[in-house]
């Protein structure tokens, strides 16, 4: 029963993988983004905050369609990546990337900008007037001070992907060994006759790799607070 | 020499609109105290010179630099500015040491107030490694002026860096600050008020009341 195939094996890789590059991609963009509602006004500032709360509210089909017409490979930005770089996201692991990232960006940005609205900016104009110029004061004390959002939302993107389905099987297909990651498999395996026995072990292993990612992140936030105090 | 002749129009201050003249001048080495209920603008008159605030009209300038002029447009921002500010309530950082606080604003070349003299004259050797968190008021106020100093002001500016003690501590800090002043020969602008202590720091006093700044009798 616990035995994983070769196969298997791959599909859980490749979830992990999916994931990590997902967090990676978001933690600028998300953290910017953060930033920019947390502590500017500016003209359209309540239409950007529920641009990228939309994820979230929109089914995830959806979201994969619009990728597909965006990204895809006679899409309006895809047609010119294939022809400029050849560059096909579609039936690719990156283009389960994009959809996972798109997916689970108003998370990452929802826990980074309340972490961010915690930091207080009385200690921001302290570090200002120390010499401090805005990009350090940013790096130097409004960062740190807000680590733990950028951890939870790390934790959050993370578990997001390895749960996205919808707008990956839309978007990058269920190619296996390329886009089939855990959830696309378990949905795989349950329309096959046999396939009951190894959507459980997936099943299993999904929950199992889904506990670690928190009880990692619980770890990290503990030695964080810790080492803050 | 800090040099400034300012106007703050703040119709719309927290406390009570706030139309504040100031014009003083500040040789080094000496303290000018100064004395004014709350709301008086004093904490906006401090924020003004370090560049936090920008005045609505006015001259602020420090030897041959120009740090703020109305007319010619220009504000020098904040950390653009060689000022070592002292709040209120300290302001530490608090994911940092002592020692990196008072690191923080330190320029990377040479200086002219090193880290060993101030950690001696404010008493805060046994500190450094401690975190803000483990430190009682008064201990924070005098790593607070530390790292203040650490910045190489040209000018230093004490916005009440004692309303947060109780006399016991007031009475503890109080020497530090005046030792801080006499040894570095900063022009330093003491702003509190409470009479008896900006009296016992300063040259000469000041009382801002209804936005005018007066000499003391």
């Amino acid at each position: 029963m616990w035995n994983l195939s070769p196969a298997e094996l791959a599909i859980v890789l490749l979830s992990l993988k999916v994931a990590a590059c997902c967090v990676l991609v978001l933690l600028l963009p998300a953290i910017g983004m953060a930033w920019l509602l947390a502590r500017k006004q500016f003209w359209g500032h309540a239409l950007v905050d529920a641009l990228v709360h939309l994820p979230m509210v929109l089914p995830p089909v959806v979201l994969g369609y619009m990728l597909l017409v965006l990204l895809g490979r006679r899409g309006w930005i895809g047609r010119w990546l294939y022809e400029q770089f050849h560059i096909q996201l579609t039936f690719h692991w990156w283009g389960a990337v994009i959809a996972s990232a798109v997916m689970a960006f108003p998370l990452m940005v929802r826990a980074i900008r309340q972490a961010l609205m915690q930091v207080n900016p009385l200690l921001e104009q302290a570090a200002q007037t120390l010499g401090a110029s805005p990009a350090k004061t940013f790096l130097t004390i409004t960062l740190p001070l807000a680590y733990h959002g950028v951890l939870t939302g790390g934790i959050l993107a993370f578990s997001r992907s390895l749960g996205e389905f919808g707008a990956t099987i839309t978007f990058a297909g269920n190619l296996e060994g390329e886009t089939r990651t855990l959830p696309l498999a378990i949905y795989s395996l349950t329309q096959s006759p046999e396939g009951d026995a190894a959507a459980l072990r997936l099943v299993i292993l999904s929950v199992l790799v889904s506990v670690a990612a928190l009880l990692v992140s619980q770890w990290l936030e503990r030695r964080l607070l810790r080492s803050q105090r | 020499m800090l040099t400034v002749d300012i106007q703050i129009h703040q119709p719309y201050a927290l406390t009570s609109p706030l139309d504040l003249h100031a014009r003083f001048e500040l040789p080094a080495g000496r303290c000018l105290g100064i004395m004014g209920a709350s709301g008086s603008g004093k904490t906006t008159l401090l924020h003004s010179i370090a560049g936090l605030l920008m005045p609505s009209a006015g001259v602020i300038r420090s030897g041959d630099s120009l740090w703020f002029d109305h007319k010619q447009a220009v504000q020098l921002p904040p950390w653009q500015r060689p000022v070592g500010l002292v709040f209120q309530d300290g302001r530490l950082f608090p994911h940092m040491s002592v020692e990196q606080n008072l690191r923080y604003g330190m320029p990377a070349d040479l200086a002219r107030i090193v880290l060993p003299e101030v950690v001696d004259i404010l008493a805060i050797q046994p500190l450094l490694k401690r975190k803000p968190s483990e430190l009682s008021g008064g201990e924070k106020q005098r790593v607070a002026i530390g790292r203040a100093l650490l910045r190489q002001p040209s000018v230093l500016l004490m916005d009440e860096p004692l309303s947060g003690l109780d006399d016991q501590l007031k009475q503890q800090v109080l020497p530090y600050i005046k030792q801080v002043i006499a040894t570095f020969g900063l022009p330093t602008l003491y702003v509190s008020h409470v009479g008896d202590e900006v009296a016992e720091v300063a040259d000469e006093v000041f009382m801002l009341a209804q936005g005018q700044l007066r000499q003391a009798k």
